[in-house]
């Protein structure tokens, strides 16, 4: 007891042939931490044994897993590697990018692509972070396309795109101040592209001519965006306290969601023509019109889930301060509206991708059309699981990106939240 | 009030700056707008229509169709309109219905991997749900039809699995169960078991409640009922049912079902597809409810399936069935892609119809009617589910 309460000044009270065995107690605590944990309780043994083997159905499962995964992967890896045909793809690629887009008119295609490389690397630039990943990713496809076997101008113009967009990357960082110039130059460029790629009358390239992979992008980018705007003006409509409107909208919402896309297209095929006989309308801005429409109603009850989460009091609030309607909406309703439904929207942007293939069935040559015609090419007999992978790999890199930078907008969003 | 009105402004509002003149002189020029839009569209369906030679009836459905349909329930090509887009409703349903049991049951089963606690598991479901989420379905049903049903091997050198399934690249074949006369006696014991098994079931509520105690309400039910219907098929003197074996004769097997290879490859890229949509919303439903819950449920002592059954599933379910009902309702749409592959659905149905009479307005408006009509029921029954559901409890 003694030893205990004059304890201060040291080892003093314990009794001395007991110090030494106290000191070393000491010191080894003080090395604790330099000590290493058995093998055993971390590192990969570790992760094994709680990843996969912690209980004995686990053990189970992971056996499963690992025979199945082996089978899978030996008999993809055996099939793609000695019995896949892969020289379809280099043969057909200008048709998959393309479609029947002339050659000597092909310059307008990477005109296109050079503005997009500019307004792209200024971008990155300006905001960095998620702009800047797509960018150095744009930059890496171009530059493998430019050490890829292409022919020497197809080349060119690929090592001509990474100059373009490292340049502008270059030229835009930190100009923080041009940012709102820059977004109209994106929504300029839209129409701009359009005219590039349509050129004027008889020199020009016809809409028929288009088609590959540029064919299923200009239709989703169409459609999105024509689709949105619409969408949101349903949407309001749909909200409205004026019976009729609201009325009218939920018709139209309704109808629409009840029924196929590929009916609707078939409609836009088939009924345009008979409804509006005077017009001269192309298969292509027929199909952007179906994809169109039917989009805006989905993007309408989007939208209108976000605007029901939108307290009342916010509406309340607005008048109060004297805004009125279009103010009230425009300023206070919407951003909170499709800031919280920035999911369902991507959602739905994604779902548009994936859905302009089906104007491969109206007889478009789209991504999709064009590998069912090199499939029903007598040359490349039998390759429809070489073609139909390498096309679905497409549509999956573009989907996989859109619902990536739709996580990352949204985690962006929840942080300027708190 | 007059006095608060200042000095000259009249009491009374003029009726243009009126509101309540206003909202419905604005509904009334909306609405007047749109009746015009569709006049003018009428006009000219009917000026395009005199420029084809066509007349706008629904005479032409009693024609005599005069194509053949490659399957289906049983139908002539000298049947007639109405009967051919009969078969097609009928195609279109038997895809759907079989279609949203399989992709329900590969939602649920890839939806609780992607929970698992096992690494490999979960990395596998992730996998599953990201590759077949993000290419189109169109892609995936010409992939399964020209690249996996089509590349079967002949029909002398089927595949046989257990059970007599033989695959081969005309089809499916299955085993078929063909009622016998025994099938009235089991019908009863099946209706004497359905009797007993509701009176357990009430009087274990009943118990239940004066017990206040929560518990498996069909727990006498349900075995009761299974008891009575098994004795029932060992009791009745032939079998209710025996099956139909597929038979290889001469150049084609004989007896059994037939999947056809359209059907095959649009129900097995419809399942997947749609599957991995639902995996995501089982997944998210039930994530959604939040740890301290379950922590909570065993900590008063409930169960693991207790817990399961009264706190985690009463919470999720109400998350989970708008978005189910919305993916069903998606995949009786997207069954329409069966165009691209030739099986002779709705949609495809009505294609030739419309080739054929030209009567392309009438067949839009019916192919239309039919895919409302499908989508109400279907909304119907799940929201009658999600509310049946709330009320009675698991």
């Amino acid at each position: 007891m003694v030893a205990c309460n004059n304890g201060a000044g040291g080892y003093k009270g314990i009794p001395f042939n007991r110090q030494k065995t106290v000191v070393n107690a000491l010191r080894i605590i003080k090395n604790m931490q330099e000590i290493k944990p058995p093998a055993h309780t971390t590192g990969s043994v570790r992760w094994l044994k709680d990843n996969l083997f912690n209980t004995w159905y686990n053990v189970l499962l992971s056996c499963l897993a690992l025979i199945f995964l082996f089978f899978a992967f030996k008999g993809l890896l055996t099939w793609a590697f000695t019995e896949a045909k892969w020289g379809v793809i280099p043969a057909n690629l200008q048709l998959f990018g393309v479609g029947a887009y002339p050659r000597e008119q092909i310059w307008r295609v990477w005109s296109v692509i050079y503005i997009l490389c500019v307004l792209v690397g200024l971008s990155a630039g300006m905001w960095g972070g998620l702009t800047l990943r797509f960018a150095l990713v744009l930059v890496g496809i171009c530059f493998i396309g430019g050490l890829s076997p292409f022919e020497l101008s197809t080349r060119g113009w690929f090592l001509g795109a990474v100059a373009t967009t490292v340049v502008s990357l270059f030229l835009g960082r930190g100009r923080t101040g041009l940012r709102p110039w820059i977004l109209g130059a994106w929504l300029l460029s839209f129409p701009l592209i359009m005219i590039v790629l349509r050129g004027f009358g008889e020199n020009g390239v016809l809409t028929s001519n288009w088609g590959g992979l540029l064919l299923t992008l200009i239709l989703a980018v169409v459609g999105i965006v024509v689709s949105f705007p619409l969408g949101v003006f349903l949407a309001l409509c749909r909200q409205s306290n004026l019976p009729a409107i609201r009325w009218v909208s939920t018709a139209y919402i309704e109808m629409v969601r009840g029924v196929p896309l590929i009916t609707i297209l078939f409609m836009g095929s088939i009924l345009i023509p008979i409804f509006m006989p005077g017009l001269d309308i192309n298969q292509v801005l027929r199909m952007m019109i179906g994809i169109t429409f039917f989009s805006a109603a989905y993007m309408a009850e989007n939208v209108r889930g976000g605007l029901q989460g939108i307290p009342r009091g916010q509406h309340e609030a607005a008048q109060a301060i004297g805004l009125n309607y279009a103010q009230t909406m425009l300023l206070i309703v919407l951003p909170q509206a499709l800031r919280s439904v920035i999911p369902a929207i991507v959602g739905q942007f994604i779902a548009l991708f994936k859905d302009t293939s089906l104007v491969a069935i109206i007889g478009l040559i789209d991504l999709l059309g064009v590998a069912r015609s090199v499939i029903a090419n007598p040359d490349w007999f039998g390759l429809q699981a070489e073609v139909y992978l390498f096309a679905a790999i497409i549509y999956f890199v573009f989907s996989y990106s859109m619902s990536y930078g739709s996580q990352e907008i949204e985690d962006a969003l929840r942080v300027g939240e708190i | 009030m007059k006095n608060n009105t200042p000095k000259g402004v009249s009491g009374k509002i003029p009726f243009w700056r009126d509101i309540r003149v206003l909202r419905v002189l604005f509904q009334v020029i909306f609405l007047l707008g749109v009746i015009l839009l569709l006049v003018i569209l009428y006009t000219n369906m009917l000026k395009g229509l005199r420029g084809l030679g066509l007349t706008l009836n629904l005479d032409f459905l009693q024609d005599e169709a005069g194509f053949d349909i490659s399957e289906g329930i049983p139908y002539e090509p000298s049947d007639v309109y109405l009967k051919a887009f009969w078969v097609g409703i009928l195609n279109t349903l038997k895809v759907s219905i079989i279609g949203i049991v399989c992709a329900t049951l590969l939602g649920l089963l890839f939806g609780i991997a992607r929970l698992s606690s096992n690494w490999l598991i979960r990395t596998i479901a992730t996998a599953y749900v990201e590759c077949f989420r993000n290419v189109p379905l169109l892609l995936q049903i010409l992939f399964w039809y020209t690249a996996v049903v089509g590349q079967l091997p002949r029909v002398r050198e089927s595949i046989a699995l257990f059970g007599g399934v033989f695959i081969n690249n005309r089809g499916i074949y299955l085993p078929s169960p063909e009622p016998t006369s025994g099938l009235k006696i089991w019908l009863g014991f099946l209706g004497a078991g359905f009797l007993l098994a509701v009176i357990l079931y009430v009087v274990r509520w009943r118990k239940l409640q004066q017990l206040d105690r929560p518990g498996f309400r069909a727990k006498w039910a349900l075995p009761a009922f299974l008891i009575v219907a098994l004795c029932g098929w060992f009791l009745t003197p032939d079998r209710p049912f025996t099956l139909d074996l597929p038979v290889l004769q001469g150049f084609n097997f004989k007896g059994g079902m037939r999947f056809s290879p359209e059907f095959s490859a649009l129900l097995i890229a419809l399942s997947v597809y749609t599957g991995a949509f639902i995996a995501e919303i089982v997944r998210s439903g039930i994530q959604s409810v939040v740890k301290g819950q379950r922590e909570a449920a065993r900590a008063v002592g409930l169960s693991e399936s207790q817990t399961l059954r009264l706190i985690v599933l009463p919470q999720s379910i109400p998350i989970i069935v708008p978005p189910l009902t919305s993916q069903y309702l998606n995949l009786t749409k997207n069954s329409s892609l069966a165009v691209a592959i030739g099986f002779p659905d709705l949609v495809s149905v009505g294609n030739t119809m419309m080739t054929q009479t030209g009567q392309s307005i009438p067949v839009f408006a019916m192919i239309m009617a039919s895919y409302l009509v499908m989508s109400l029921t279907t909304s119907a029954a799940m929201n009658w589910y999600n509310r049946w559901i709330n009320r009675v409890g698991f």
